[in-house]
């Protein structure tokens, strides 16, 4: 019945982890988009964890920022990847270097 | 209690390696929303019902499904496949992997240095969720609206098709 709060940082920290892994190695644009979703997710988990260590609801409001914040970004985000994908045919991000202002 | 802990967590990070790791966009979706899901337990056995519920019904349900029109609408197909195949060699994944093992190994260092805090499970309700929202966080809360409203906005400036043709009243002016 009992979890330590290290534990459940430590999964928090794994979980960002990969999700920055998965930012840094991958070049498509949707993926990269998909890792900061993982990563968000984390914090999340890191701040429910903490809220439930010290059982205060302030962690479970936290993450409903987290999430209100991760739904505005990605709908901007996705609006953004299929106006790029419009103009140029391509996903990846190293090939987007000519979008100069 | 403990063993669906473990086993959600380590559900949970195989499905993340999945999910950077797939080819084709449509799988790594899945999976991360396999990933979403067994966070979602892992809230349930911390205690936080109403966070999990959260986790299932906004990130799992409507950001996940936006995600999958999304990947729909950009039409990908097997070429897609073969070319980020090409964009993914084995070495690259060496320098970020080294890089992220030096921090995870730092912080797992300072976190099991010291003496274990247990986590006594005692299940927050909604209701104390919701009362610590609308007194403590209201400002939060006026400011998270804004933010949505500046989503909303910038998604539509962004998704708009330009009108190609122009109004009637315009047509015969300089063209």
């Amino acid at each position: 019945m009992n979890i330590s709060l290290e534990i459940n940082l430590a999964l928090a920290g794994i979980l960002f982890l990969i999700g920055l892994i998965g930012v840094m190695v991958r070049r498509n644009i949707v993926f990269m988009l998909m890792s900061i979703e993982i990563m968000l997710n984390a914090s999340g988990l890191a701040f429910v964890a903490a809220g439930s260590k010290w059982m205060q609801a302030d962690g479970q409001v936290m993450f409903i920022f987290i999430l209100t914040m991760a739904a505005a970004e990605v709908s901007v985000a996705l609006a953004l990847i299929l106006k790029i994908f419009g103009r140029t045919k391509t996903l990846d991000a190293d090939l987007l270097d000519k979008m100069k202002g | 209690m403990q063993v669906a802990f473990y086993i959600s967590a380590v559900i949970a990070v195989l499905s993340s390696v999945m999910v950077i790791t797939r080819l084709n966009a449509v799988h790594a979706l899945l999976y991360l929303i396999v990933s979403l899901f067994s966070v979602a337990v892992i809230f349930f056995i911390l205690g936080s019902p109403f966070a999990a519920a959260l986790e299932v019904i906004i990130y799992a349900g409507a950001i996940m499904v936006l995600f999958v029109f999304a990947v729909m609408l950009l039409n990908l197909g097997q070429e897609a496949k073969a070319e980020e195949k090409k964009l993914l060699s084995g070495k690259l994944w060496i320098g970020p992997g080294i890089l992220s093992l030096i921090l995870l190994v730092q912080l797992l260092i300072i976190l099991f240095s010291e003496n274990t805090n247990e986590i006594s499970v005692h299940a927050i309700s909604p209701k104390e969720v919701g009362i610590t929202l609308f007194r403590k966080y209201l400002l939060g809360v006026e400011l998270s609206g804004m933010l949505l409203m500046s989503g909303i906005v910038g998604a539509f400036y962004f998704g708009e098709k330009k009108k190609k043709s122009k109004h009637r009243f315009l047509q015969g002016e300089n063209n």
